[in-house]
């Protein structure tokens, strides 16, 4: 799995670090996101693909 | 099969949530525009102000779409739905039968004749070119989509007029602290404001206040308020109210369930019917609505979040406006807060000025059985 955020497109909702905390964070200074882990382990996976699915801004790609 | 009509952000999550959760079946997803499906927010922000290409606020990648295995019936409406028969029947005369059928049809902005208005990704181009040929635009309504018009259009270099009948912009949505807040803002960037009065009419001059005064105009953009696209299931016997009306599990005849703007739904610890306008709640209902439809009969009920941009202002709003605020973070001098707000002692919302992060670290304490709020405030919206 291969993970690219697009900061240009967050809107900083932080629904991404409420699902996967540790693939995923905020900047404190515009709560922009910020990539932890761009290849996380597979128990991650499933989390990871819903925080793609669930971002308002649909600022989160997956790819395999 | 199951089949989803609406090809945007709450019929998409529906579709990728059931994919997500083991369903195999065949999925259909029908929409009447002809785009793929694309993001609504960048509209009256980068879209509009034209520092995204249009096709950057699509949602979804063509590898990714492919990926879902759905099959995307574009431009073509459905006109009639038959609930005894689960049948959804097109503008172009297809008839789409299906196990499940999910209704996400969104909102149908209220227009006035011949003036442009701003919902879908034709609306937001039309008005761009609209606006960079226009010196004054009046912008009627003081809800979000009229604000962040204003905001984007005065942006563009454009004489700008909000107008409406509330004393602040988003005073419904942000109360009247913050709302005055940002009408300061607006006014700091040289929007003109005209609020507290109804509008009573557009004539060629420009728009008529219920005072007798004209805002003069040579573009008029209408931004006051939307209703549920239901009109297409009038003769369905579903049973509509400002939106499909919905139990807990968000469905609203055996099979038939609805998510995004057009459901109006039971929101269990609330105790109350909600219907919310806002881009996280499309996507949470629709994966509540995947999960029900695969049987995990559990009932709905969020946290409503909103968000919007104007100016260098990024506002987020988790859970609900009470009456007594306090600003526990930055200041509003410095333009960077979190305010909280109250009801009867009990915490029923977040506000975060330019922070978005700490709002959000406040978002767990928010409680989720205030009955009185919701009665007093209308959540989220245009
Ligand atoms: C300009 C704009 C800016 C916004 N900004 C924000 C923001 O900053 N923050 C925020 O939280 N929310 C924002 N929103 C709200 C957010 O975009 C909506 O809540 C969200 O799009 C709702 O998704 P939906 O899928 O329920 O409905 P929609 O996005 O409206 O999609 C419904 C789809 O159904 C289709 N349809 C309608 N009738 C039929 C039919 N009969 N047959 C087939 N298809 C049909 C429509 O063409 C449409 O594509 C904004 C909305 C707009 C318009
Ligand atoms: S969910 Fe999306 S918009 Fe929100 S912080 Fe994560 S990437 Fe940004």
């Amino acid at each position: 799995m291969k993970i690219t955020v697009g900061q240009d497109k967050c809107c900083g909702a932080g629904t991404c670090v409420l699902l996967a905390p540790d693939v995923f964070d905020q900047r404190d200074e515009d709560g922009i996101v910020v990539l932890l882990d761009e290849a996380p382990p597979a128990e991650l996976h499933s989390l990871v693909h819903e925080a793609a699915s669930v971002c308002p801004a649909a600022a989160i790609a997956v790819s395999s | 099969m199951t089949l989803i009509v609406g090809a945007s952000a709450a019929g998409l999550a529906t579709a990728e949530a059931l994919r997500r959760k083991g369903y195999t079946d065949p999925l259909t997803i029908l929409g009447a525009e002809p785009h793929l499906p694309y993001d609504r927010p960048p509209l009256s922000k980068q879209v509009l102000s034209g520092s995204w290409e249009p096709a950057k606020a699509q949602l979804r990648s063509a590898e990714a779409l492919a990926a879902l295995d759905a099959s995307l019936v574009l431009g073509d409406p459905a006109v009639h739905l038959d609930v005894a028969e689960r049948a959804v029947h097109t503008a172009s005369g297809r008839v789409l039968k299906a196990e499940n059928i999910v209704l996400a049809t969104g909102l149908r902005p209220r227009t006035l004749p011949g003036q442009p208005t701003l919902r879908t990704l034709d609306d937001a181009l039309a008005l761009r070119g609209d606006l960079l040929k226009c010196s004054r635009a009046v912008v009627v309504g003081d809800g979000v989509l009229g604000a962040e018009i204003a905001a984007t259009a005065r942006q563009m270099g454009v004489q700008v007029t909000l107008a409406g009948p509330q004393q602040a912009p988003m005073a419904l949505q942000l109360g009247p602290v913050v709302a005055g807040l940002l009408g300061d803002l607006h006014t700091s960037h040289g929007v003109e404001l005209r609020l507290g009065a109804a509008v009573t009419g557009v004539e060629e001059s420009g728009v008529r206040l219920e005072t007798g005064e004209v805002l003069p105009a040579d573009l008029v953009v209408v931004a006051f308020g939307s209703a549920p696209a239901t009109e297409w299931l009038r003769d369905s016997g579903l049973r509509l109210d400002n939106g499909i009306v919905c139990d807990s599990r968000c469905r609203a005849a055996e099979g038939i369930y609805a998510a995004g703007d057009v459901a109006r739904w039971h929101h269990e610890t609330l105790g109350t019917s909600v219907r919310l306008e806002n881009r996280t709640n499309a996507t949470e209902q629709a994966i509540a609505v995947a999960g029900n439809i695969l049987g995990a009969d559990e009932p709905y009920t969020p946290v409503p979040y909103f968000w919007t941009d104007q100016f260098d202002a990024k506002i987020h709003v988790h859970g609900f406006i009470g009456p007594d605020v306090s600003i526990v973070e930055g200041s509003t001098a410095e333009r960077r807060f979190v305010a909280r707000y109250h009801r009867d002692g009990e915490l029923v919302g977040v506000l975060g000025w330019n922070m978005p992060k700490q709002a959000r670290l406040h978002r767990q304490e928010i409680t989720r059985s205030c009955r009185a709020t919701v009665a007093a405030s209308a959540p989220g919206g245009a």
